[in-house]
């Protein structure tokens, strides 16, 4: 057995300490230890964008950090932003365009739309493709997702 | 899936990194942006007793752009490659394959020397380094030594790198006035692992074509870069050749259908280098 880690993430803007074993990813800690649980755990292995987190101010997958690794670093999940009245736009844009069904993926969704966002790229829906190509909907709902980044974009107010 | 259980190392200096892959009684696996290799360990394909994470070895980030060529630290991120506007500018190549790599959650944590590590075939990375002539510089607790691209691909997920040692930095010769550049990938999905690809650097009218996702390592096509270097038109010419290239089919078809978009792809990539 190997021994274990204490940790210290902050996440949502609440320091969350605990002591892991290192192959406890960046998500079940969130979800177990920190009992935030809208960040969900899909395939496990990057590909379906359902844990898309931000990280230090990036969007990664959550289910490819450890989280030893994230020791000392700020975690922001889907409750933080609500927390934080960030991505308010991008929030009712979703609801406005029916931009999810089930939910499961929403999210990871809302980290990836809002990285593009916030990162100044155009309303051109092959780009907003090519960006959101990463996290995948099951319910195939991607038509009101691109819907609803594009008008968040084009009303010029921000997410 | 979750991966075995092991010991987690982040050591703070490379000497301390290279101590401890030297160990040879037990399973160390070096950790560098994890895209890879920690679904690798979720599927338990990979079961590491020690895993060293280079997360804190700020010494393998960044890179040095001199007159001809950009020495990039192993731990250089895709995102922080992509964010060099200097350095794109003069690694027009790396520019155009980049936005392939995945997206752009992957990017923000994937490395170039952990791509080059993995020695993955359906990879970018791999072919766009073989394509511009790079050497990979390897260190171990015995010193450092170079590799040049062209030898460092042994086989699917096998390379030059020896137990004990990591990739430590990628030197790239940078591009100069009259180089040109091309890049072409097909995929299911933007980001999804490549079907086929192909990255092309051509200086003093001399190509190096290399292919990606077609075998069990990225290749060169050697005859179609004689028949371009004599005649930039013959294209139908160099596609033909590329039947020398030991064509290894994926879960997206055989060896016919990755010589067919081979092909494709050259054509395609050769396309962008013209006026």
């Amino acid at each position: 057995m190997s021994r274990l880690h204490r940790v210290t993430i902050e996440i949502n803007g609440e320091q969350v300490t605990a002591s892991i074993a290192a192959r406890v990813n960046l998500i079940d800690f969130i979800r177990t230890e920190a009992g935030f649980t809208g960040s969900h755990l899909g395939c496990e292995h990057g590909v379906c964008g359902a844990c898309t987190i931000e990280v230090d101010g990036a969007a990664v997958r959550g289910c490819l950090m450890l989280a030893v690794q994230a020791d000392g670093a700020n975690v922001v999940t889907v409750e933080g932003l609500a927390g934080m009245g960030r991505a308010k736009n991008l929030r009712a844009a979703f609801l406005a365009e029916n931009a999810l069904q089930c939910g499961y993926c929403t999210p990871g969704m809302l980290v990836s739309a809002l990285e593009y966002i916030e990162s100044g790229e155009s309303s051109d829906r092959a780009t907003i493709r090519a960006h959101m190509a990463g996290n995948y909907c099951r319910c195939t709902g991607y038509q009101a997702i691109v819907d609803a980044i594009a008008a968040v974009i084009e009303s010029g107010e921000g997410a | 899936m979750k991966p075995v259980d092991f010991n987690f190392e982040r050591p703070a200096s490379l000497t301390d990194a290279l101590e401890l892959m030297s160990r040879d009684d037990m399973n160390v696996v070096a950790l560098a942006g994890g895209q890879s290799l920690l679904p690798m360990m979720n599927f338990r394909m990979v079961r590491p007793d020690i895993l060293v994470d280079l997360n804190g070895l700020d010494e393998l980030r960044g890179s040095e752009i001199g007159p001809d060529r950009a020495r990039i630290g192993a731990m250089t991120r895709y995102s922080d490659l992509a964010s060099n506007a200097e350095l794109m500018a003069r690694l027009p190549l790396l520019a155009s394959a980049l936005p392939h790599v995945a997206n752009s959650a992957i990017r923000n944590r994937g490395t170039l020397g952990g791509s080059i590590a993995m020695a993955d075939p359906t990879t970018e990375m791999p072919a766009v380094m073989l394509a511009l002539g790079a050497t990979i510089r390897l260190a171990s607790r015995d010193g450092e030594r170079s590799v040049a691209a062209d030898d460092f691909y042994l086989g699917y997920y096998e390379s030059a790198l020896e137990s004990g040692e990591l990739v430590i930095a990628i030197d790239v010769p940078t591009a100069a006035p009259g180089d040109a550049f091309g890049f072409y990938e097909v995929a299911r999905r933007r980001g999804d692992r490549a079907m086929a690809g192909a990255a092309i650097a051509r200086r003093n009218h001399e190509p190096r074509i290399a292919f990606f996702s077609v075998s069990d390592r990225p290749v060169r096509g050697f005859s179609a870069e004689r028949i371009l270097g004599e005649n930039a038109a013959s294209v139908e010419a160099a596609e033909g050749s590329l039947k020398e290239i030991d064509f290894h089919g994926d879960l997206h078809g055989g060896p016919d259908l990755k010589r067919h978009l081979a092909r494709i792809v050259l054509r395609r990539a050769w396309a962008e280098l013209q006026p």
